[in-house]
């Protein structure tokens, strides 16, 4: 019997030991290595061959190649006031997106969390379910609501709100819009499953003390809500950082956002040496919030 | 009994119509006679008309259909061993590095993902096309679908799993009469999130796919860029409306599930 024990324990030790290994060799491929080599060819040069970079390491009569690295790139970036400006630009459109999206998801979450229990399940899904329809068509459905002869301009003209169109599209308002717009359900998720858990009785005393309901909400509600508000925040930020389709369809031309730069730089410059520079820089910048948020994961699971 | 307050309401309705009134605007003008999309001339199919001798658009839709159901499939089997692992396998050797590649690639930039396993792609020399968007897609999806299944599998009793095991029970055979049908409704909705993100890329797949292989967001991408048409709002119907009947029925199922439970 006892043989029989360890013999299962070993094989389901062994089975343990390979089905870890499945997932994770697969991202160890397919997502950590693929950082090494952005890693390694922003330290390449650009030349106009295929691939268009010189190689790293150079293989000459020598056992170990000769490793040619070169700060070019970073040099560049760092020289190149574009550059820098399209990173703070970035943080700052991400910034002010995410706090317009907290106020209003905020406001949603909290409503649904207080609605009738049996409105709540139907009023979750109608959140979730523009998060499943393509992120594309949804940038796409506001051109046509925002441009100079869009439907906004379209029905405050004929109401008699203003007299002259306005001009949202091509603007940072519009690339604000469309963020608020595309990332409001990541927002309003983890609020939502924060709030929900509240005890109604920590209110409830508060009032019967004679607390007013919004000091109540503002010194109860909020404080307690604050790891959803972060995990939507985080959620909200880090993507929108890097957002390349929103910046592109509805911003114009003083619209400078460091994903829209990266894809110019692979796609139209071919420069793909000086677009992992700035694809790691870009990661450099986001590693703090993406550790960070990925600790609050972490805590929330055990 | 909650009762709906003045502010919430008015939240609610001003939250909803922010999020459904662009749809809804998209949907109704892809039945537009004019050929411009914000002057209203009577009802008409005739995009869709155009839509369906549109070649490059049958193409595409051929190409991210084979790439959505192969990726969202190896996704969801790679996906679910994924979150098992990490719900149930307690302490092992870069379990820390294991759960930052689950998480990570959900928030990093997507033009960072596409521009890393592009230059991947190069360097072992694989040729870009369906095969390389395909594992592309699977990388994505398939942390997706292990936080899916990990939520799932943290809010079982594992005492069950344990008794089939000290019963004599297979670890494999114990998973498969057990564990799956407990988790099955997350590894369908997980499934259907691969699905859904793999028929949205349109990042990714741009830097990962080669020619020949044009994916339907690249598409209608390249369309909008050369201007807003109907033709767009037309294919944008119809993925809209499959999505939302896909979400509706899962939905559906979810509920009949749990009442067959109780």
């Amino acid at each position: 019997m006892t043989r029989n024990n360890t013999k299962l324990s070993e094989r389901i030790f062994n089975g343990k030991n390979i089905v870890i290994a499945i997932p994770f060799i697969w991202l160890l491929i397919l997502f950590l290595f693929p950082f090494l080599i952005v890693l390694k060819i922003s330290f390449a040069e650009y030349i106009i061959a295929i691939p268009p970079f010189s190689s790293f390491f150079l293989w000459d009569d020598t056992f170990w190649p000769t490793i040619q690295a070169s700060l070019y790139n970073y040099k560049f970036i760092l020289e190149d006031s574009l550059y820098i400006t399209a990173y703070l630009s970035s943080l700052k459109v991400a910034i002010i997106s995410t706090m317009i999206t907290l106020v209003i998801g905020y406001a949603i979450a909290y409503s649904i969390a207080k609605a009738p229990t049996r409105w709540r399940g139907i009023l979750l899904m109608l959140v979730i379910l523009p998060f499943w329809t393509s992120f594309l068509i949804r940038v796409y459905a506001w051109i046509g609501i925002l441009k100079t002869e869009g439907l906004l301009n379209l029905f405050l003209l004929s109401t008699g709100i203003i007299d002259q169109p306005l001009t949202i599209m091509n603007t940072n308002l519009a690339v604000y819009i469309g963020i608020v717009y595309s990332y409001l359900p990541f927002m309003i998720l983890p609020i939502y499953a924060n709030i929900e858990k509240l005890d109604v009785s920590l209110i409830e005393a508060a009032s019967d003390l004679g607390c007013r309901p919004f000091k109540a909400f503002w010194s109860i509600t909020i404080p307690l809500s604050m790891p959803g508000i972060l995990a939507g925040c985080f959620l909200v930020f880090i993507p929108a950082v890097g957002e390349f389709v929103i910046p592109d369809l509805l911003g114009g031309t003083e619209t400078l956002m460091i994903g829209k730069v990266l894809w110019l730089e692979f796609f139209a410059n071919r420069d793909w040496p000086l677009a992992s520079a700035v694809a790691v820089i870009l990661l450099a910048l986001l590693i703090l919030p993406i550790m960070y948020y990925q600790k609050m994961q972490e805590k929330t699971l055990t | 009994m909650n009762k709906f307050t003045k502010f919430n309401l008015a939240s609610l309705i001003i939250g909803f119509s922010f999020l459904y009134i662009p749809i809804i605007l998209l949907v109704i003008f892809s039945f537009n006679e004019s050929r411009l999309v914000t002057v209203w001339a009577g009802f008409s199919t005739k995009w869709y008309t155009e839509l369906f001798n549109n070649q490059s658009i049958k193409d595409a839709t051929i190409v991210t259909a084979q790439v959505a159901f192969i990726s969202s499939t190896i996704a969801t089997i790679l996906g679910t061993i994924a979150g098992i692992v990490i719900t149930r396998f307690g302490r092992f050797k870069g379990r820390t590095l294991f759960s930052g590649m689950i998480y990570a690639p959900m928030v990093i930039p997507e033009v960072i993902i596409g521009l890393s396993l592009l230059l991947t792609f190069v360097a072992l020399a694989i040729n870009r096309g369906i095969l390389t968007v395909t594992l592309a897609h699977i990388t994505f999806s398939m942390c997706y679908v292990a936080v899916v299944v990990q939520s799932r599998m943290s809010s079982y009793d594992d005492s069950i799993t344990e008794a089939a095991l000290d019963l004599g029970c297979t670890p494999l055979k114990t998973f498969l009469v057990i564990t799956l049908p407990i988790i099955m409704p997350a590894v369908i909705s997980g499934w259907l999130l691969s699905f859904t993100l793999s028929l949205d890329d349109l990042v990714i797949a741009s830097f990962t796919s080669g020619p020949g292989a044009t994916t339907l967001p690249m598409k209608i991408y390249s369309m909008v860029r050369l201007g807003v048409t109907p033709e767009i709002n037309a294919v944008s119907t119809i993925l809209v409306g499959l999505v939302a009947l896909g979400v509706v029925s899962a939905a559906l199922i979810n509920k009949y599930q749990i009442s067959k439970q109780i």
